[in-house]
């Protein structure tokens, strides 16, 4: 990812904007921030947030027009936070000392002609920026109609004591009258010159002039102008600052030479781009002053601010404990994945973050930019691994998976018996063969007599372990295996039990024609020993690679229905649908976060969850919720029992036995090629060991290996407590231990770990 | 650098084959591009090493997790 890629992609998150007080304001004040201190009782930071952007605070402070007020998202719940009052209580009290650190003196002298609000500002920010500045005023003193404000708004003593500030940074007061005539003089003598037309000396020399927009230029020879009333005849003191600070800007552009419109598309108020979600706020009332025009006492102030949304949008963070769990927000991640890419020597701190994500998509439907979060993922892990740097314990178990599916262990491609063609093939995908392989014969042989008979049969994986983990290569091999055997197939149409198998077809193979294996089903009559469960509720989870697949989840849902589930939609279905946790191989990368996933899922209802995506149900059920897939129901035979829901979930090494058990059972059941029956010697394990084995990822073939290779070589350890024997192997980049003993037809497992590094040896 | 894995010496097992009690040594550990040495149970006679579980899910895993990321 390039900086300008960079830049595009964090435009989508609209987190860091300005919130709508904020952008409402032509000064840009801080509102959110200093309303938030204000609640806190933080007057000293307050003070310090308005001084940071208000010019003249004491007397802004006091007088200001307040537009934020209006733009404010409480308007319509209770009403605005009342920014006026709270800025008035604040500036009444004590000011903290703030320091000030001048800028370098600059050679350029700055005409600034009238003594109103506007020119004061504008004499002000050129002052700061460290020019030589002249204000012309034919009044008596400085300040204008700032004089006929009323002492109880605006005292006297302040009004003094704030342009104060002015003498200190060493302005020159002449006191003149002056007309047009005298402009040319005075652009002889200044670099640039402003006109207050907030004052009779400016409005005079303009002679009704009207600056332009956008840089308050009063033409092009470095004359500009701003403070005059607004359309209605009426001065805005926050309009008449603004005004006047842009127009220093400019002053300083015209004189730098640099151009005057450049990077100023949202100076002034402008509409924010940020989403703050107010369904779930509930209306306040506005906090009244009690004492009337002598505004807020320090509580009430206080119980005012305290009524402020804080508007943010983190509509993603709502809905993903993933996005929540890294402590910041899309735009941010995308900072921390380009700097995780730009690393040479160090640590790649955002790998983590990248691999955890399940690319489920759910966050892109919910924002209110679409920001692609899953594919900045999915790209960052292509980098990682095309430049060597995906850490190799994050997708490794899931892609030896893969690679067993796509081994003679699973992988098949037949067309029915007694049948040379296939119009249509079966493709059940490797979790549903994994989590039931009763299911995929039943199903097998379903569609065969009731959809059409020559509908093939496809085992093999479709390649998404490869894809999630970044793995381009392996992709594309694995992409190439299902294409040369969908063709060797005479390029049937494809049934597909699993929606992520449907997605990787969609993705890769747009060219082949795929259909879900429930729209099928539900053209049929279903079988007549269906289950029907009549008067059953269930919450029906759709898997988030549905997502986008409407067709998909109705035949779904028909089917259910027509088997007698009443179903119930969970908060989150359909395309705001949410990840079981294995989605984007989150589960291999990082456990814990897709345990958090899942519980969020699981508590969204009490009733019992329909799935129909093998991995969802054994995920759910992994969490302990009691889930059922759809197949249960119309294939109740077999080991399925009377309760589906109940049905425990299959460990990784049953799955991978189940894989090679379906494709021996296939060939025997329907192919009548019965194979050898294999001489695997028996694992003796309890369940609370196999539960380790499984968190481990360590299968019975890991540990049938260990075994053999102790037993061939010799090399293992004995415990003198209990006779065990101890033995480690190291097959591949783990090395696994395993803790036995022999029994009558093979060995007692009593423990099983693995770790990455590897022994090089004693006496080092 | 040698590293001490705070492992206590090793009184359960024994290399079967050399019947001999486990001694700690020196052992060097790699993963990626790191290289340790560290002090683990060795059988004295044949050199096997044993990586206890609580190091191999414990400190071993640490690292592992470090280095990876490097």
């Amino acid at each position: 990812m390039d900086q300008k890629t960079l830049r595009q992609v964090e435009k989508h998150c609209i987190q860091e904007e300005a919130p709508a007080c904020r952008s409402a304001c032509p000064l840009h004040v801080d509102a959110r921030t200093f309303v938030l201190q204000v609640g806190k009782g933080r007057w000293n930071d307050a003070w310090k947030t308005l001084n940071k952007t208000l010019p003249f605070p004491g007397i802004l402070g006091r007088i200001c027009d307040h537009p934020c007020e209006d733009s404010c998202l409480r308007s319509t719940l209770g009403g605005g936070i009342r920014m006026g009052e709270l800025e008035r209580t604040c500036v009444n009290q004590p000011k903290p000392r703030i320091r000030v650190i001048p800028m370098p003196k600059k050679s350029e002298r700055m005409a600034v002609v009238g003594e109103g609000l506007s020119s004061l500002v504008a004499a002000l920010e050129l002052l700061r920026k460290g020019y030589d500045v002249t204000l012309f005023s034919s009044q008596d003193k400085l300040g204008g109609s700032l004089w006929e404000v009323p002492d109880t708004t605006l005292p006297k003593d302040i009004l003094e004591q704030e342009l104060g500030i002015l003498g200190t940074l060493g302005l020159k007061v002449e006191n003149k009258k002056m007309g047009q005539g005298l402009l040319v003089p005075l652009l002889e003598e200044f670099s640039a010159v402003y006109l207050g037309l907030d004052s009779p000396n400016g409005a005079r020399m303009a002679q009704g002039g009207k600056p332009s927009d956008k840089t308050f230029a009063l033409g092009n020879d470095g004359v500009f102008g701003g403070g005059a009333c607004d359309d209605h005849g009426r001065l805005s003191p926050v309009n008449q600052a603004f005004q006047g600070r842009a127009a220093a800007l400019s002053m300083e552009r015209f004189t730098q030479k640099v151009g005057l419109v450049e990077g100023r598309q949202d100076e002034g108020p402008y509409p924010t781009r940020l989403f703050t979600n107010i369904e779930d706020i509930e209306p306040l009332p506005e906090v009244l002053p009690g004492n009337g025009e002598k505004g807020y006492t320090i509580d009430e102030a206080r119980a005012e601010a305290q009524r402020c949304i804080q508007c943010q949008c983190l509509e993603c963070l709502k809905v993903c404990p993933y996005l929540d769990y890294f402590k910041g927000y899309p735009k941010r991640y995308a900072r921390e994945i380009y700097n995780n890419a730009a690393i040479v020597m160090g640590n790649h701190a955002a790998n983590l973050m990248v691999n955890t994500c399940s690319l489920c998509g759910l966050c892109q439907e919910i924002c209110p930019e679409n920001f692609p979060m899953a594919d900045l993922c999915l790209d960052a892990r292509r980098d990682l691994v095309e430049r060597k740097k995906m850490p190799p314990s994050a997708h490794e178990f899931a892609l030896q998976d893969m690679a067993f599916s796509n081994s003679e262990s699973f992988m098949l491609a037949r067309h029915a018996p007694d049948k040379e063609t296939s119009r249509f093939a079966f493709f059940p995908g490797c979790q549903l063969s994994g989590s039931n392989p009763e299911h995929v014969i039943q199903t097998y042989s379903f569609l065969r007599n009731n959809w059409a008979e020559d509908t093939g049969l496809m085992l093999q994986c479709c390649a998404a372990p490869a894809h999630w983990s970044g793995n381009e290569a392996k992709t594309r091999e694995a992409i190439s295996l299902l294409e040369e055997n969908w063709q060797k197939m005479g390029e049937p149409r494809m049934i597909l039990a699993c929606s992520s198998c449907l997605d990787m077809f969609r993705r890769y193979l747009p060219n082949i024609d795929v259909i879900s294996l429930w729209q099928v089903m539900d053209q049929c009559e279903l079988p007549v020993d269906a289950a029907k469960p009549v008067g059953t509720t269930m919450a029906i989870h759709d898997p988030c690679t549905s997502r986008h697949e409407p067709q998909l989840q109705d035949a779904a849902r028909s089917l259910a229905v027509k088997l007698g589930i009443c179903i119930e939609e969970l908060e989150f279905s359909r395309e705001k649908t949410e990840c079981c946790g294995f989605g984007g191989l989150m589960e291999n990368a990082n456990p814990t976060l897709a345990e958090k996933q899942l519980e969020r899922r699981t508590a969204e209802s009490d009733l019992d969850y329909l799935a129909y995506c093998a991995m969802c149900r054994e995920s759910l059920k992994g969490a302990g919720k009691r889930t059922a897939h759809l197949l249960d129901f119309i294939f109740p035979q077999g080991s399925v029992g009377p309760d589906p829901a109940a049905r425990v979930k299959t460990g990784l090494s049953d799955s991978r036995e189940n894989r090679a058990r379906l494709k021996r059972d296939l060939l025997d059941q329907v192919w009548n090629q019965a194979a050898e029956a294999g001489t695997e010697s028996m694992l003796h394990i309890s369940p609370e060991v196999q539960a380790k084995l499984d968190q481990r990822r360590i299968l019975h073939s890991d540990i049938r290996e260990t075994i053999a290779h102790a037993e061939e070589t010799g090399r293992k350890m004995e415990s003198r407590e209990s006779g065990h024997f101890l033995a480690s192997h190291r097959p591949f980049m783990v090395t696994f231990w395993v803790e036995y003993s022999l029994a009558e037809n093979g060995y007692h497992i009593y423990n099983s770990y693995c770790h990455r590094m590897q022994i090089m040896g004693g006496n080092a | 650098m040698i590293t001490n894995l705070g492992i206590e010496e090793n009184k359960e097992w024994k290399c079967l084959s050399c019947d001999a009690l486990l001694k700690l040594d020196k052992v060097r550990i790699d993963y990626m591009n790191g290289s340790f040495t560290v002090e683990l149970p060795c059988c004295p006679e044949c050199g096997m090493v044993l990586v206890p579980e609580e190091i191999a899910l414990g400190k071993m895993l640490e690292v592992e997790k470090l280095l990876e990321d490097k």
